[in-house]
């Protein structure tokens, strides 16, 4: 998680320096001026790493403190381990799997980091499942694929942090999520066996990158429909519902009535006709 | 303690029996408290007839006391409610403890809910105590009426108490709904946004009845309060006024009980209300008093906190009735969409129509039922025996049609769910469940009568040849036997004693004519006792008893 932060800390370091001196054109690590003393005295250290990553992605453990090296290391894992249906250049493999131009660093953070990419079969939806990649190797293949062409970023930490406005948040989750997510974030049914996903427990970066990248049913919501501080609102939000559990006591799953009726015939009623049954027997 | 009462009421005797010693000084007083009662009231004539009244004992005879008592229980939790909600829709800002709902604009209704359930001490656990009571109350009615339905105990002289307890169910449906619909949250709402859908279906006075109700175009400022008055006032008067209604007949009626030693059509047999029944019953009341109570100390029931303020645009995933009206959401989930037609610049939208029209006729087939058997039956003959349901095939496989047709369209309410929690597509759901709609009351009729059927044949050759009793021996001859063990009396008699029905003939009325009706009749009566198995009579049981 620190590590992460780190390069997200450089990472946005590098895009301020960046903006105020050099203007749009330059966005990419790798054309910084500061990117090039790094690598050379980083380059050396890491090579060895480097090496050892190429070979074997699972075994991977090197501490990326630079941008080029992680462009670099994310390359190699995109190679190895996305360019079967992404296409080596991000240009997607017909009726395999999408292009990836514009998708950005948050997609990747989303889909690889929440364990949905590599994807495990080709299904209506893709699931979420273990993690394949350490914290490192997803930023490194954000870095590489944001490196090729553009997309939204991995939002900064001060939207993060689930310390906005918990009652915007609630009211905005309602209007625009809660149709598909379910009030309390529990998920819901889409069409043809697609889903929306249950959002307890989900990071905070997650769920921002989830709004801003839209991934599989998923609208887009970008910044001018509801804008980053918006966007820190909900993740408030959520993590309240997180953080405080129901104040009714256990909250059967918080799907609504359907539960509820169910919990009453078979818990309720079930208790109370076996009491009919303990009185009515005969006191043999 | 088991008490026999004779129906024709037998002349009350009054025993004295002389004190022999002195009574105590608290006997003395119990006595003079209760001469001093009695001789400004009356009442003992009251309690003796009351009090020695007799109840079979039989657990599923006191399901409709679980009604009861959760009726009990709601009126208590109810009232405290009242204290401090607010039925008005004028818009307020939020500001009480709960904190995702801070400075919120909302109506005075949903805030007041809020109030009570986070800033009044106790008074979220009595809303869910209100809450989940009013989910058992119709529970309970449900599984009662099902008692009631599967031993035939709605037939003469009960087809009016049966017709009550019908009105008692839709009421308490109705009292459901309307408290449901008061805390003004999201998905009460939605709930009333789709009951104005429905109404507006209605062709040609339908958005005039819309109007209506809501004071206008959807959602308006007045439905809650009038909610709350049809909620706390009218509804339960008329519900206590039926409840009173049904206990009267019930008591009038007598008891039904199911066949036994020693139990006839012409008696009762059990305990007396006086002082068994009673203590049973008020012991009974505080067990369900204290289930609900239990339930709503650990299980959050309609978080409105989550739920949020009303607001026209959102609807949340999963947004389902209370379980009593999802059997009607489920028949909107399951009609095919494009049902509407453009008739001269109208549109008529036959898919609510046509669910109006089915629910409508499958609730009026049930209020109508006992009408209807008697009909079919032509048995104008008292019962007070429960029958066994397999005793009668047709009416337990009918009945096992309706519950088969209500459980498709209740299943069908929570489509979304099933999609989610068991991993299929929403549309594979829906589409089977239409299939099953047509298909499983077919089924379930015609499996459920072969059960009934096979169980009677069991039943008749247990009564005949008593039961294999697992013993092996060997006769003279070399031949293994199975020793059959027979039944004794007693247990046979629960086996044997049924009526039997054999199918109305056609006859000509006093003109020498058969009329249609009487043709239906006889048609029906033929599909009704066509199949039927033979209690084992006398001679049969001595017939075999000789082999």
């Amino acid at each position: 998680m620190t590590v992460t932060k780190g390069i997200r800390d450089t990472l946005s370091m590098t895009r301020n320096s960046k903006s105020t001196r050099i203007g749009k054109t330059s966005r990419r690590g790798r054309r910084h001026p500061l990117a090039t003393i790094a690598l050379v005295t980083i380059g050396l250290l890491s090579t060895g790493g480097a090496y050892a990553l190429f070979s074997s992605t699972a075994s991977a453990e090197t501490s990326s403190v630079n941008t080029q090296a992680s462009v670099d290391e994310g390359k190699k894992l995109f190679s190895s381990n996305c360019a079967t249906c992404h296409g080596l250049n991000l240009q997607g493999v017909d009726n395999v799997g999408p292009s990836l131009y514009g998708v950005g660093a948050a997609s990747v953070s989303f889909q690889v980091g929440t364990g949905r990419m590599p994807l495990a079969n080709q299904g209506p939806q893709a699931e979420k499942k273990a993690v394949q990649f350490t914290e490192e190797q997803v930023s490194s293949l954000a870095l590489y694929v944001a490196s090729l062409s553009p997309g939204p970023a991995i939002p900064s930490a001060e939207y993060l942090g689930a310390n906005g406005n918990a009652s915007t948040g609630a009211e905005l989750f309602r209007v625009n999520c809660a149709m598909c997510h379910n009030v309390a974030g529990a998920g819901g049914a889409l069409t043809q066996g697609k889903w929306a996903p249950a959002l307890a427990g989900v990071l905070p970066v997650h769920i921002y990158e989830a709004m801003v990248t839209g991934p599989q049913s998923m609208p887009v919501f970008n910044d001018t429909n509801l804008t980053p501080t918006q966007k820190a609102d909900i993740i408030t939000y959520l993590k309240y519902l997180d953080k405080n559990p129901s104040p009714g006591g256990f909250d059967l799953g918080a799907v609504g009535p359907v539960s509820e009726g169910l919990f009453i015939w078979i818990f309720g009623l079930g208790a109370i006709v076996a009491v009919t049954i303990w009185i009515a027997a005969k006191a043999n | 303690m088991t008490v026999t009462e004779t129906k024709p009421a037998a002349a009350p005797t009054v025993v004295e029996t002389p004190a022999a010693a002195a009574p105590s000084r608290g006997a003395r007083f119990t006595g003079a408290a209760a001469n001093y009662i009695d001789e400004r009231t009356s009442i003992s004539g009251l309690v003796k007839e009351l009090g020695r009244k007799v109840f079979p004992d039989h657990w599923s005879f006191m399901l409709g006391e679980v009604a009861l008592y959760s009726f009990v229980v709601i009126l208590l939790s109810g009232t405290f409610l009242t204290f401090f909600y607010q039925p008005s829709m004028v818009e307020v800002v939020y500001d009480g403890s709960y904190v995702p709902l801070k400075g919120m604009q909302m109506s005075a209704a949903f805030s007041s809910t809020m109030h009570l359930s986070f800033d009044v001490r106790g008074g979220l656990l009595f809303r869910q105590i209100h809450h989940w009571a009013a989910l058992l109350f119709i529970a309970a009615i449900g599984l009662h009426m099902l008692r009631v339905f599967f031993t035939g105990a709605f037939r003469k002289p009960r087809e009016i108490n049966w017709f009550i307890g019908f009105i008692l169910f839709v009421l308490a449906m109705a009292e459901g709904f309307t408290g449901y619909s008061l805390p003004d949250d999201l998905l009460s709402g939605n709930g009333l946004q789709i009951i104005n859908g429905i109404i507006k279906g209605i062709p040609v006075i339908g958005t005039w009845t819309s109007y209506l109700l809501f004071g206008g175009e959807f959602p308006g400022t007045t439905v809650i309060a009038m909610f709350y008055s049809i909620h706390i006032l009218l509804l339960p008067a008329i519900l206590v006024a039926a409840l009173g209604a049904h206990l009267l007949l019930m008591i009038i009626n007598k008891h039904t009980q199911f066949a036994g030693p020693g139990r006839t059509n012409d008696n009762v047999v059990g305990v007396p209300i006086m002082p068994l029944f009673a203590a049973k019953a008020g012991g009974f009341f505080f067990v369900v008093f204290g289930v609900i109570v239990l339930i709503a100390s650990f299980f959050t029931i309609n978080p409105i906190w989550t739920y949020g303020p009303y607001d026209p645009s959102p609807v949340s995933a999963g947004t389902q009735p209370d379980w009593y009206i999802g059997f009607a959401d489920g028949m909107l989930r399951l009609i095919p969409p494009g049902w509407e037609v453009v008739w001269f610049n109208n549109t008529y939208s036959f898919n609510i129509i046509v669910i109006t029209v089915i629910l409508i006729a499958f609730l009026g087939l049930v209020a109508a039922y006992p009408f209807i058997e008697a009909w079919i039956t032509g048995d104008k003959r008292e019962h007070h025996i429960a029958e066994r349901p397999r005793n009668a095939p047709t009416r337990t496989a009918i009945g096992a049609a309706g519950v088969t047709f209500y459980a498709v369209l209740w299943a069908a309410a929570s489509s979304d769910l099933m999609s989610t929690h068991f991993k299929v597509t929403i549309e594979g759901v829906i589409h089977t469940l239409q299939v099953l709609f047509f298909l499983g009351p077919v089924l379930a009729f015609f499996i459920t009568k072969r059960i009934c059927l096979g169980l009677q044949k069991k039943d008749r050759e247990i009564a005949l040849h008593g039961f294999e009793s697992g013993r092996i021996v060997r006769l003279p001859g070399g031949e293994y036997v199975e020793v059959h063990e027979q039944l004794d009396d007693y247990e046979r008699w629960r086996l044997v004693s049924y009526n039997e029905y054999t199918p109305l003939t056609i006859r000509p009325d006093a003109d020498g004519r058969i009329s249609g009706a009487q043709r239906t009749r006889a048609a029906l009566s033929h599909w009704f006792f066509e199949d039927r198995i033979s209690p084992a009579t006398k001679t049969d049981v001595e017939r075999s008893n000789q082999h």
